[in-house]
């Protein structure tokens, strides 16, 4: 099974290096426009990598992974190498753009890669202006060999950006519940997974029923809910050393867990009798602050990215829905207006969008809204879709959607925010209550 | 399929894999215990084989569990009338320390259905505690919808995993 080495430090030695342009920056024109509902996926090539010997394979790995990743975006249409004219043998020679317009790819990615003195392994790629006939980047990258998927989404994420303007979201991971075994005896543990479902492994052994892993933003570090001991309560465990910590000694069940943006503090529900209030932990000196107090169910709350405001879920006025407060505690502002009842909101990274999970005519929706309230969109229905969360660039969401009956489970789902590109995330079992790490260091 | 045909299913399991259980127990308390109101003789073993002052008494003759209707935590006339007989039984068998678990059906989000079948199991206790048994004797857990007892995709088993059960556990003293 896979395993991360022991130091982050030595995961994350990716040196990254310029490739100068060859031909003069500026002046390209090929960019991709994700305003839009539904865009035309952008046609770009990429061609095979260059790599002798034992690096061919990997070279050949690298491109799948990258052409996967800019494919599952929706934004990009990556052209069937049967189609090309020009066999690229020297990437650092700039490209015949002419056969490149040919079949019409507006795009060109070309790299090599190459076993460094040291060991190391070095991938570089530089990415073309196939009608401005230019370079538009390019990069070179140092890792340990068994890394080349994260040098592959790395690439991946700079080929994004170039080319839609916006940050990517490729060198991420996904912590969730693994679900195996019968409906009515469910084993859940803790996962996570490479943010297109490779590099999979859990983190906890099933002995216990775990919920709601959330990550850190600022350190590998997960926050969730365990049963261990028969008392349910929150938890904090640390990735790479599989280190577990109670999260505060409170008298009743915790749950809902999430950080603070710094990272510093947990806000998560204490079920006290027939109600349960938010309160937020400080992490470093463990003083805990009851942020609401009403006789309801106020629960899942979420920061917004600048830290000052929260939205959570009350069913103070009858049916769940979404309030905004201030971070402090107070002043709660109901929010979500529509047809039916709002749960599980979770802030955009971004700070300009709220999803929820919306219970609407029998069915369970995934949807957006603005913090005011306005804006509402609908972006996955069925039967029963579930906890949203968001990509660090809150360009992506991935929610888990539960098909009914005795023999039905939980899979994880993607989706864009617009609607469109919905995709499954490949798992080995059931999965249920994704969340997207950070972008990865 | 009806719902209490689902019921009496989920009760034959548990008198099943009791049975074996209530035998040695009943003739550890004759050898230890003689001067407690326990079954003495087979002939006190009632209909269902189920001892007065057993764990199976308990579950067949009172019945473990209430059920709810959908997103509320009120107790049902039905829910009261087993609880009042649960509070008797309790009152009459002192010994049991007793966990009351709240449970959700998965027509509803995870954390609200963790909250929600702590409702309902404090409705529950407090039923009970106030029908006189001891607040001391009973504890509640929820468990939100992560634990149907029915697993179809239908309204009859939905309302079957919307339920309280008081659960005894080993008998103190």
């Amino acid at each position: 099974m896979w395993k991360y080495p022991k130091s982050l430090l030595q995961l994350l030695s990716l040196c990254l290096i310029i490739i100068v342009s060859m031909s003069g920056i500026g002046r390209s024109q090929v960019t991709v426009d994700i305003t839009k509902g539904n865009v035309e996926p952008l046609p770009i090539a990429i061609a095979d990598f260059q790599g002798e010997g034992a690096q061919r394979q990997l070279a050949d790995d690298i491109v799948s992974v990258i052409s996967a990743n800019l494919k599952n975006s929706g934004l990009f249409r990556p052209i069937e190498k049967a189609a090309f004219i020009q066999n690229i043998t020297d990437p650092d020679v700039v490209p015949r753009f002419e056969d490149w317009r040919l079949i019409n790819a507006q795009a060109l990615v070309t790299g090599r890669v190459v076993r460094a003195n040291d060991g190391r392994l070095r991938a570089e790629y530089r990415l073309w202006d196939v009608f401005g006939g230019d370079q538009m980047s390019g990069q070179q990258f140092f890792t340990t060999p068994k890394n080349w998927r994260r040098v592959a989404h790395i690439i991946s994420d700079a080929i994004y950006e170039r080319l839609t303007g916006e940050k990517g979201y490729f060198d991420t991971r996904i912590v969730y519940v693994d679900e195996t075994g019968p409906k009515n005896k469910r084993v859940k543990r803790l996962a996570i997974m490479d943010q297109d479902g490779a590099n999979g492994r859990t983190l906890t052994r099933g002995s216990d029923l775990v919920l709601t892993p959330r990550f850190s933003p600022t350190r590998q570090e997960v926050t969730y809910m365990s049963y261990e001991g028969g008392l349910p309560r929150v938890y904090l465990l640390q990735i790479e050393t599989g280190q577990r910590e109670l999260v505060g000694n409170f008298p009743g069940m915790t749950f809902a867990p999430r950080f603070s943006p710094d990272g510093l503090k947990i806000v998560m529900s204490l079920q006290k009798g027939g109600n349960a209030n938010i309160y937020s932990m400080d992490l470093r000196s463990r003083q805990t602050t009851r942020l609401t107090n009403t006789a309801a169910i106020d629960t899942a709350p979420s920061y917004a990215p600048d830290g000052d405001r929260i939205v959570f879920e009350s069913d103070r006025g009858g049916r769940q829905q979404l309030y905004v407060m201030s971070a402090g505690g107070g002043n709660a502002q109901r929010i979500s207006f529509g047809v039916g009842s709002y749960s599980t909101p979770v802030w955009s990274p971004r700070g300009d969008l709220i999803a929820f999970t919306k219970l609407s005519g029998g069915k369970f929706l995934i949807g957006v809204m603005k913090p005011d309230g306005s804006k509402e969109r609908i972006l996955a229905e069925g039967f029963h879709n579930e906890g949203p969360t968001w990509a660090p660039n809150g360009r992506v969401l991935m929610f888990f959607r539960e098909t009914p009956g005795a023999s039905g489970g939980p899979k994880l789902y993607s989706v864009d925010l617009t609607g469109y590109n919905e995709r499954l995330i490949p798992t080995r079992s059931f999965a249920s209550d994704p969340a997207w790490s950070p972008m990865l260091e | 399929m009806s719902s209490s045909a689902i019921a009496q299913t989920g009760i034959r399991i548990s008198a099943n894999s009791l049975r074996a259980v209530l035998v040695i127990v009943a003739g550890l308390f004759l050898a230890g215990c003689a001067t407690k109101k326990l079954p003495t003789n087979s002939n006190d073993l009632g209909l269902n084989g189920a001892a007065p002052g057993t764990h199976q008494d308990f579950t067949i003759n009172v019945g473990d569990r209430v059920f709810f209707e959908t997103a509320s935590s009120s107790l049902t006339p039905v829910a009261q009338a087993t609880l009042e007989k649960q509070a008797q039984w309790l009152i009459k068998y002192v010994n049991y320390p007793v966990t009351v678990e709240g449970h959700a059906d998965e027509r509803g989000t995870r954390e609200y259905n963790l909250a929600l079948g702590a409702r309902r199991a404090a409705a529950t206790r407090d039923f009970l505690a106030a029908r006189g048994v001891s607040r001391e004797r009973m504890r509640t857990i929820s468990y939100g919808k992560e634990r149907p007892v029915a697993v179809c995709n239908d309204i009859s088993c939905w309302s079957q995993n919307r339920r309280a059960v008081t659960l005894l556990s080993t008998p103190t003293g």
